[in-house]
């Protein structure tokens, strides 16, 4: 089959490799019919995420038809649809049975050294790294799903699989980002950065009774995209954010703030300088100018809730902010299993079309090509899905039909 | 408080590193394992760093004695730089050894033989008529300083020096490992499951099989290299349903072992910590060797495996494996990577 291969820092090959297979009772093997690149796997492309090892398969969003199932799987049958979530959960571990299942105690084969970076282990999760498993991940044309029985959720025909797709990791990002911030009718939210899961998060936050919801990017297009979905505006390299966001809110700070950048965040001026050559260095993993901001904007006692990836050690975070004056501080990667069901009846019932984030569809092996773009932010690349079974279109023909790259 | 523990060791246990009890008794059903060894019989990691902290110290001194033989020897106010130069080279070497070999030990010993060497130089210095004897009563009563913690580090170590596996050295003592997971269990399911014994090579990484010889006793094959086979006869010395098992080797075993396994009820029905104990007596060079071969890993981080897989066993039925999957190709890296065992990920 065709995969998308990591080999280091900015090198990507789609090739062939072995079909997965069955290799535990609980195992199930999909057919890929979407799969998506996320931000998340700009960090793996930088060569930022540690743990990686030249060879694996990556990508973690992915949906796609059941092939095989394991004799384990009772609820999964040849022919179902599915929609795959990104962390790996056995349903049956003190974590799993409270709902918090990215911190599956079963599911990380190499636990143990993910316990000497972080002292204990999350969940495997696909595509990202042996320190998170090591799991063979979606970009692809077939995956292999450990504990298929708890994970992938049905969906029917009536919905398109880009109105489905991002169920497997953003949508519930973006929403359990914003349920995080407990949000109470008529609060302010600013949210940093409008990619994918902080568009999600504007919209959930909406749902969920804020009153206001205020946006932070530099991208002209990923502004409009905010804009377009309910929030005002803010571009950083044109205005004083923390001036202007006491000023939005008679000095008071927003209610709550969600940082949806992470650990390759931008930023001007002397910290900027400073984050890229510490992390040049090896002196701190991880740039974390939003997560300042947010530390410093958010008002007293509110909640700063944080989706983006961080991987290990920041710099100048002024935790004092949150010692005096109170604030919460939320993160975690995606209990996705909790959210696929209610977030799926708020898509069929049509108060939500995830779709809304697409720019770009293109074959599986034009993926190398779309990591550019994407990290480049070329062609106003927001986000990317990937066609495993679209042949690309042959060198010099005029590429014909569905395989033609297009804006929506 | 009558204390309750389960006996699972060859003989006497060593107490020092008792690890605290639980102090919560409201429980009748809890084991109390107050006697229980923590850790193993090693070294003290105090010894290690003093080690060490020497090594470092004679890397540091040597280098200097050869780099600056004239300053050196005119600060003990013994004026013979040759002798300082030829004293250098042998700091340098010893404190390589210490810091790069398994076993420092004896390069510990060559330090104390070197500082006796130093002290009768110096001693020479303390001459009458010597304008530096000052300064060389000086530097005899600094060596003499430094030969005591060098002969206490080389002796604690010497004493100490039983983790074959660490060290290589043919001074067999007892290994014991010990460590514990929560699980969501309950304690008679977690009982039920290991009591089954045949249950054993599912989740324990080193048992080829387990068979009953009877109710009692059984007969373990250990997964070993080739042309080695490792076999013993075990029996059950304490089986407390629902709470505690232990075994042992029966008498003549070639890797005289035991191992002891609690059920203890964690807190609010939150299911069990499932602590487990295991004790090796390796007796000689030939077996030490073997042992090694079976403890694939570092046995502590074994140990603390095949519990992990026992809980995925029990909690989902499955071990959670990469083992199969499909990936592209493999550096040089990532194949050693997975041959040493860093990642499951073929």
């Amino acid at each position: 089959m065709k995969a998308n291969v990591w080999y280091g820092k900015e090198q990507l090959r789609v090739e062939d490799v072995p079909e997965p297979r069955i290799l535990n009772p609980r195992d199930a093997i999909v057919r890929i019919t979407s799969t998506a690149i996320c931000g998340s796997d700009l960090h793996i492309y930088g060569g930022f995420i540690p743990g990686m090892l030249a060879g694996d398969i990556i990508g973690h969003e992915f949906m796609g038809e059941v092939v095989e199932v394991g004799k384990g799987v009772q609820n999964l049958k040849v022919g179902d649809r599915v929609v795959n979530p990104f962390p790996i959960a056995c349903g049956g571990c003190f974590f799993c049975q409270q709902r918090q299942f990215s911190l599956c105690e079963n599911s990380n084969p190499n636990a143990w050294a993910a316990e000497r970076l972080w002292g204990h282990s999350p969940a495997g999760l696909f595509g990202y790294s042996h320190l998170l498993g090591g799991y063979a991940g979606g970009q692809a044309q077939f995956a292999r799903i450990p504990f298929a029985d708890v994970g992938p959720i049905k969906v029917n025909n009536s919905l398109t699989d880009e109105q489905v797709l991002f169920l497997s990791d953003v949508f519930p990002t973006g929403y359990m980002a914003a349920e995080q911030c407990n949000i109470q009718p008529g609060d302010t939210v600013a949210v940093w950065g409008c990619g994918p899961v902080g568009l999600f998060s504007i919209k959930s936050a909406l749902l969920l009774g804020a009153g206001r919801v205020i946006a932070i990017d530099r991208f002209p297009e990923r502004l409009r995209k905010a804009m377009e979905a309910g929030a005002e505006t803010l571009n950083y390299e044109q205005v004083d954010v923390l001036e202007v966001l006491a000023d939005m809110t008679g000095g008071r700070g927003p209610d709550a703030c969600i940082d949806a950048v992470g650990l390759e965040g931008h930023s001007h001026g002397v910290f900027g300088a400073y984050d890229r050559v510490k992390q040049t260095l090896m002196l701190e993993s991880d740039r974390p100018p939003s997560l300042r901001q947010a530390l410093k904007a958010c008002r007293n006692g509110g909640t700063v809730s944080i989706p983006a990836v961080y991987g290990g050690f920041l710099d100048k975070v002024l935790f004092g902010s949150i010692v005096n004056r109170a604030l919460t501080l939320k993160s975690g990667q995606t209990h996705v299993q909790r959210y696929l069901g209610p977030l799926l009846q708020l898509i069929e019932s049509g108060k939500i079309d995830p779709s809304f984030i697409i720019t770009h569809t293109l074959p599986l092996s034009e993926a190398p090509k779309a990591f550019r773009m994407f990290r480049d932010k070329e062609d106003s690349c927001i986000k990317v899905v990937l066609k495993p079974w679209l042949e690309p279109p042959t060198v010099g023909a005029e590429p014909a039909g569905p395989a033609k790259p297009h804006l929506h | 408080m009558a204390t309750e523990s389960v006996q699972s060791g060859l003989g006497q246990r060593p107490q020092q590193h008792v690890g605290a009890g639980p102090s919560d008794t409201r429980s009748h059903n809890r084991v109390n394992h107050r006697h229980y060894v923590r850790r193993t019989e090693m070294p003290s990691l105090n010894a290690r760093t003093l080690a060490e902290g020497l090594g470092w110290f004679s890397v540091a001194l040597g280098a200097a004695e050869i780099l600056t033989p004239g300053l050196l020897s005119s600060l003990t106010g013994v004026n013979r730089p040759g002798v300082a130069r030829s004293a250098g080279v042998r700091e340098l070497a010893t404190g390589i050894g210490i810091l790069t070999q398994r076993n420092p030990a004896p390069w510990l010993w060559s330090r104390v033989v070197g500082d006796v060497m130093d002290l009768a130089v110096l001693a020479t210095g303390m001459r009458p008529g010597n304008p530096g004897r000052g300064r060389a009563a000086a530097s005899f009563v600094a060596v003499a300083g430094v030969l005591a913690v060098d002969a206490l580090a080389a002796s604690h170590l010497t004493k100490h020096a039983g983790h074959p596996l660490v060290s290589g050295v043919a001074a067999p003592t007892d290994l014991y490992f010990e460590t514990s997971i929560a699980t969501a269990k309950s304690p008679e399911e977690c009982y039920r499951f290991w009591r089954n014994i045949e249950n054993l090579p599912r989740f324990m990484d080193s048992l080829e099989s387990v068979q009953a010889l009877d109710d009692r006793r059984f007969h373990w094959v250990a997964k070993g290299s080739p042309g080695l086979t490792l076999e013993w006869d075990c029996e059950i010395t304490e089986d407390r349903p629902g709470a505690a098992l232990a075994w042992r080797t029966l008498n003549g075993a070639q890797l005289p072992n035991a191992g002891s396994v609690i059920f203890e009820p964690a807190a609010q029905g939150r299911g069990t910590i499932v602590r487990l104990s295991i004790h090796y007596s390796p007796v000689g060079g030939r077996l030490t060797a073997a042992l090694a071969k079976l403890l694939r890993q570092d046995p502590q981080t074994q140990v603390q495996e095949d519990l992990r897989r026992f809980k995925q066993l029990l909690e989902t039925g499955e071990i959670a494996t990469t083992n199969g999957q499909p990936t592209g190709r493999r550096s040089l890296i990532g194949r050693a990577a997975r041959r040493w065992r860093l990642t499951s990920s073929n």
